[in-house]
């Protein structure tokens, strides 16, 4: 063992630092913010102390002889030093090395000739070295395998439950005979109820390759495919048909499960589509209920809200969340104007033509689209998704909910809730009621129904910008987006019936949920295929959807 | 038939048959007698031209037969359209025979490329022109009879009538995007050689489909003239104006809505079946509903419920389109736009709306000068 002497002062730094990082994590010193200072000077000694005692296990593996190198990774894997994982894979990829001062040093990149090197112990960068002034630790290659196995474990030993668990994860499948005993013991101790599940299923698989029939009972019950794959390969082991029954039963048990959640699974897509179908179609039924007219440039106003989305995005770079919370009210805005612009512009002067003004707003659309293709590009445009919205929220091993999905089907909810109170509660939602029912009474009656008509249709616009906001977090943004959702919307509409808001809701969501569930067996293209001839079938036995408007109102 | 007798009594079918006639002809002497490079000389790919614009204006036609008489607003009719043609690009490509690039004697080759070994059963019989011929006009009908009596027997009718006809033509553009169709899916059918023995590349061929695609519209257009001017015509026009009271007056409105609807759609694939072997290729871009779309435009811009309108409008807006395409395509979209907003909002009538007013104020000032005349 070669001496050396430490350089006092840098030590000292190094403990610092080090004493740094792990004040920031004890809870007390983090409740007394003001006190850092304190916290740190009490927690010194310790970390010096500590700081010995990495140099000594790492002092061990600098030895000649392989057998002593191998105690030595098992000394610092039960260290239960939190840079032990560190350690260890440098040393298995020979980045652990030493300086010619005798210290202890992991080599950030050893591609090119002068090589970046951080401390090891306090993990410190000290610029570059050249690979002449430093030592690699040799190993060979049982340590190699012995390597694989202690770091596949080390961080069970870790106090932080996140390392034990992603740990746990790992080792699926992955337990040999090596590791069989020391993750026995690992089970005993282990607090976390979580760890020790997936340590069961792991040993599990392990006893069930070995071919204990009692690990079964241990893996009845489990999603994870490693399980699966374990168990699938039992049922063909031919020689011991008890075990293969035993497997085949905990295979079939488990196939049950997973229907479930597939069942699940579809269901969520189903209603977070369906809940964008409702969103776009409902300002549609709205304009159509009151004023009898189909916006055809509707898609299209869907269209300019993603598209304010993608500016809000620009106009904010580096806060998709901030951009995206803008373009909420942004978008509405926008498409709002734009609704207002055509109703002024186009629809006023068709009244009581509604097949003529499907042509014109049919006309408008195109302007719509062609303006976006010159305006900004032909190409489809990427909105980014904000870090809180995605990922997904992990139910098990088999079913994971994708967190866009999650916030749009609850944005798609809360606007409709918006819209249900409009409708209920105010002076507006029951002038557009009486338009809706019979527009030349509710004018005797003193409603200005033009002025009825503008707001209905800046509303049903809004509404549009404020779906295409959320489909931008869904897909891609394109001139083509609009044209993608508007028969599909016309479809819920035809659903759905109009003037209901309920109808609309509960047409979106079924028919979103129904085109998941013909997906998987009759393909996308077909499914759709499917909605529409059921739709049309639908309408022969009601004609005006699901919820239509009754009494005098339906005709007229 | 009487009823078939009445169209040539009008002077408007008169001078509308005269003048294409006398289109064709004209057409036709520039084409052969005049030497290729003089000025007046009209090339066979004008010829081509002219005769894809006819099937377009036959193809328009059938749309003012429903929209204008019925006032069913069809953003469906591509969908007949393609299907017409879609028979007719059956017939041509059993044509092609062996001497495809996959040379197999009886599958086309998009078929041989996907390996299928046999040709599907509703692939029988195309080999045969007659058959073929009558398919262009029973596949659309069908289609037309099956879904129109689903459709007007629950009295589906207006805005939400639009909606269902667009999304019939949606679902089949997605059907015919599907290589496991069998009608060559993304490409369609094209590749064509002959056509009952005439080389479809040649052009005489051009010039007899031309002159048949000219024949075809004018008797369409007789046909649709003396459906609108018989007994039926005027239960049409009812059901147009006042469906619940035609119904109250105990027609069965859905019956003269039906039948009116197939004969508009066998029309429409009539169309669709000269249109294929003129462009050479059929493929499911022309169930797009922006084509379906389109069509109705060209019968607004045109005029409703005047049949020649429909023509003028084809003919005005397909040549716009062929002009704007080649020197400005990016301009075309907004043209085509604009003009959609600007003819129903300034034009409800169409230009041969704005003809006809034209024609009565003068013959009105010619009726009033003449009192004077005789007063005084």
């Amino acid at each position: 063992m070669r001496n050396f002497p430490l350089p006092r002062p840098a030590s000292a730094e190094a403990g610092l630092g080090d004493a740094h990082r792990r004040a920031w994590r004890r809870p007390l010193t983090l409740l007394a913010g003001l006190f850092v200072l304190l916290g740190t000077l009490i927690t010194m000694p310790t970390v010096q102390a500590q700081d010995a005692v990495a140099i000594e296990l790492l002092e061990a593996l600098d030895v000649s002889s392989y057998p002593a190198k191998g105690e030595a990774i098992t000394a610092i894997a039960e260290s239960e030093d939190e840079r032990a994982r560190d350690w260890l894979s440098a040393l298995l990829e020979g980045r652990l090395q030493r300086t010619d001062e005798g210290r202890f040093v992991i080599v950030l990149d050893n591609s090119g000739r002068d090589w970046p090197v951080a401390d090891a112990l306090s993990g410190e960068a000290l610029g570059t070295m050249s690979r002449r002034d430093l030592d690699r630790i040799g190993i060979n290659n049982a340590l190699r395998n012995q390597l694989r196995s202690v770091i596949a474990v080390v961080d069970l030993y870790a106090s932080d439950v996140g390392l034990r668990r992603a740990s746990a994860e790992r080792l699926l499948g992955e337990v040999d005979a090596d590791l069989a005993e020391p993750l026995a013991g690992l089970i005993e101790q282990e607090e976390d109820a979580r760890v020790r599940q997936r340590l069961t299923q792991a040993l599990a698989i392990h006893r069930l390759e070995q071919g204990d029939i009692l690990a079964i009972e241990h893996l009845d019950g489990s999603l994870h495919p490693r399980v699966r794959v374990a168990l699938a390969r039992a049922t063909a082991d031919s020689d011991n048909t008890e075990l293969a029954d035993a497997a085949q039963t905990a295979l079939n048990n488990i196939e049950q499960t997973l229907r479930l959640n597939r069942a699940a699974e579809t269901l969520y897509f189903g209603l977070s589509m369906g809940s964008v179908l409702m969103l776009a179609a409902i300002g549609l039924a709205i304009t159509f209920g009151v004023m009898g007219v189909i916006n055809m440039a509707h898609g299209e106003l869907i269209m300019l809200g993603a598209y304010s989305t993608w500016m809000m995005q620009q106009l904010f770079p580096g806060q998709p969340g901030l951009a995206l919370l803008l373009s909420i009210p942004v978008g509405f805005l926008v498409a709002a104007l734009a609704g207002i612009a055509i109703e002024r512009s186009v629809i006023q002067f068709l009244k009581g033509r509604p097949l003529e003004t499907l042509l014109a707003t049919f006309g408008v659309s195109l302007i719509l689209q062609q303006l976006v293709r010159t305006a900004i590009s032909p190409l489809n445009r990427t909105v980014v998704t904000p870090e809180w919205m995605s990922g997904s929220l992990v139910i098990n091993d088999a079913l994971s909910l994708t967190l866009n999905r999650m916030y749009v089907l609850g944005f798609s909810l809360l606007v409709f809730a918006g819209l249900l109170l409009i409708m209920r509660r105010t002076r507006l939602g029951l002038e557009v009621r009486a338009v809706t029912q019979n527009r030349a009474m509710a004018r005797s009656m003193g409603i200005r129904a033009t002025r009825v008509d503008i707001l209905t249709f800046a509303l049903g616009s809004g509404v549009a910008g404020l779906a295409g906001v959320a489909l931008s977090q869904l897909t891609n943004v394109g001139p083509n987006l609009g044209q993608n959702y508007i028969i599909d919307s016309f479809m819920v509409v035809v659903f759905g019936g109009v003037g209901n808001l309920w109808g609309t809701l509960v047409a979106g969501l079924s028919l979103g949920v129904i085109n998941q569930v013909l997906e998987p067996w009759a393909g996308a293209v077909l499914a759709k295929i499917i909605v529409l001839v059921f739709i049309i079938l639908f309408i022969q036995k009601r004609p005006r959807g699901l919820f239509p408007q009754k009494g005098r109102a339906a005709e007229g | 038939m009487q009823w078939l007798g009445r169209p040539f009594t009008e002077r408007s079918t008169l001078i509308f048959l005269g003048v294409l006639f006398s289109a064709l002809v004209l057409v036709t002497v520039l084409h052969v007698a005049v030497p290729q490079g003089h000025p007046l000389y009209v090339s066979a790919y004008t010829v081509n031209l002219l005769g894809k614009y006819l099937a377009y204006a036959l193809l328009a036609v059938a749309v003012d037969l429903v929209w204008g008489y019925l006032g069913i607003l069809s953003l469906g009719h591509g969908a007949f359209f393609a299907l017409g043609g879609y028979a007719m690009g059956m017939y041509l490509m059993r044509q092609i025979g062996d001497r495809g690039v996959y040379g197999h004697p009886v599958l086309p080759d998009f078929m041989v490329f996907l390996n299928w070994d046999s040709l599907p059963w509703y692939w029988q019989g195309f080999d045969m022109a007659w058959f073929a011929f009558l398919m262009v006009l029973l596949a659309p009908g069908l289609l037309a009879l099956v879904f129109g009596f689903l459709a007007f027997r629950s009295r589906v009718t207006g805005v939400y009538l639009s909606i269902i006809t667009q999304a019939l033509t949606f679902a089949l553009m997605l059907a015919f995007f599907r290589n496991e169709m069998g009608f060559g899916g993304n490409t369609g059918l094209t590749d064509f050689r002959d056509m009952l023995g005439f080389d479809l590349r040649s052009s005489d061929t051009r010039l007899g489909l031309f002159i048949a695609t000219g024949v075809a519209l004018a008797l369409g257009y007789v046909l649709c003239r003396a459906i609108v001017t018989s007994k039926l015509g005027r239960v049409c026009v009812a059901t147009r104006d006042a469906e619940a009271r035609t119904r109250f007056l105990g027609y069965r409105v859905e019956r003269f809505q039906l039948f009116v609807f197939v004969v508009s759609a066998m029309l429409a694939g009539l169309a669709g079946a000269l249109y294929v072997p003129q462009v050479g290729i059929i493929n499911p871009s022309e169930f797009a509903p922006l084509f379906s779309i389109e069509i109705v435009l060209w019968v607004a811009l045109g005029g409703r419920a005047t049949l020649y309108g429909a023509v003028i409008g084809a003919l005005l807006v397909n040549y716009a389109k062929t002009v704007f395409t080649g020197v400005m395509p990016d301009a075309w979209l907004f043209a085509l736009g604009g003009l959609f907003v600007l003819v129903t909002v300034f034009l409800p009538k169409g230009v041969a709306g704005v003809l006809a007013y034209r024609i009565r104020r003068r013959r009105r000032d010619g009726d009033l000068s003449g009192g004077k005349e005789a007063m005084a």
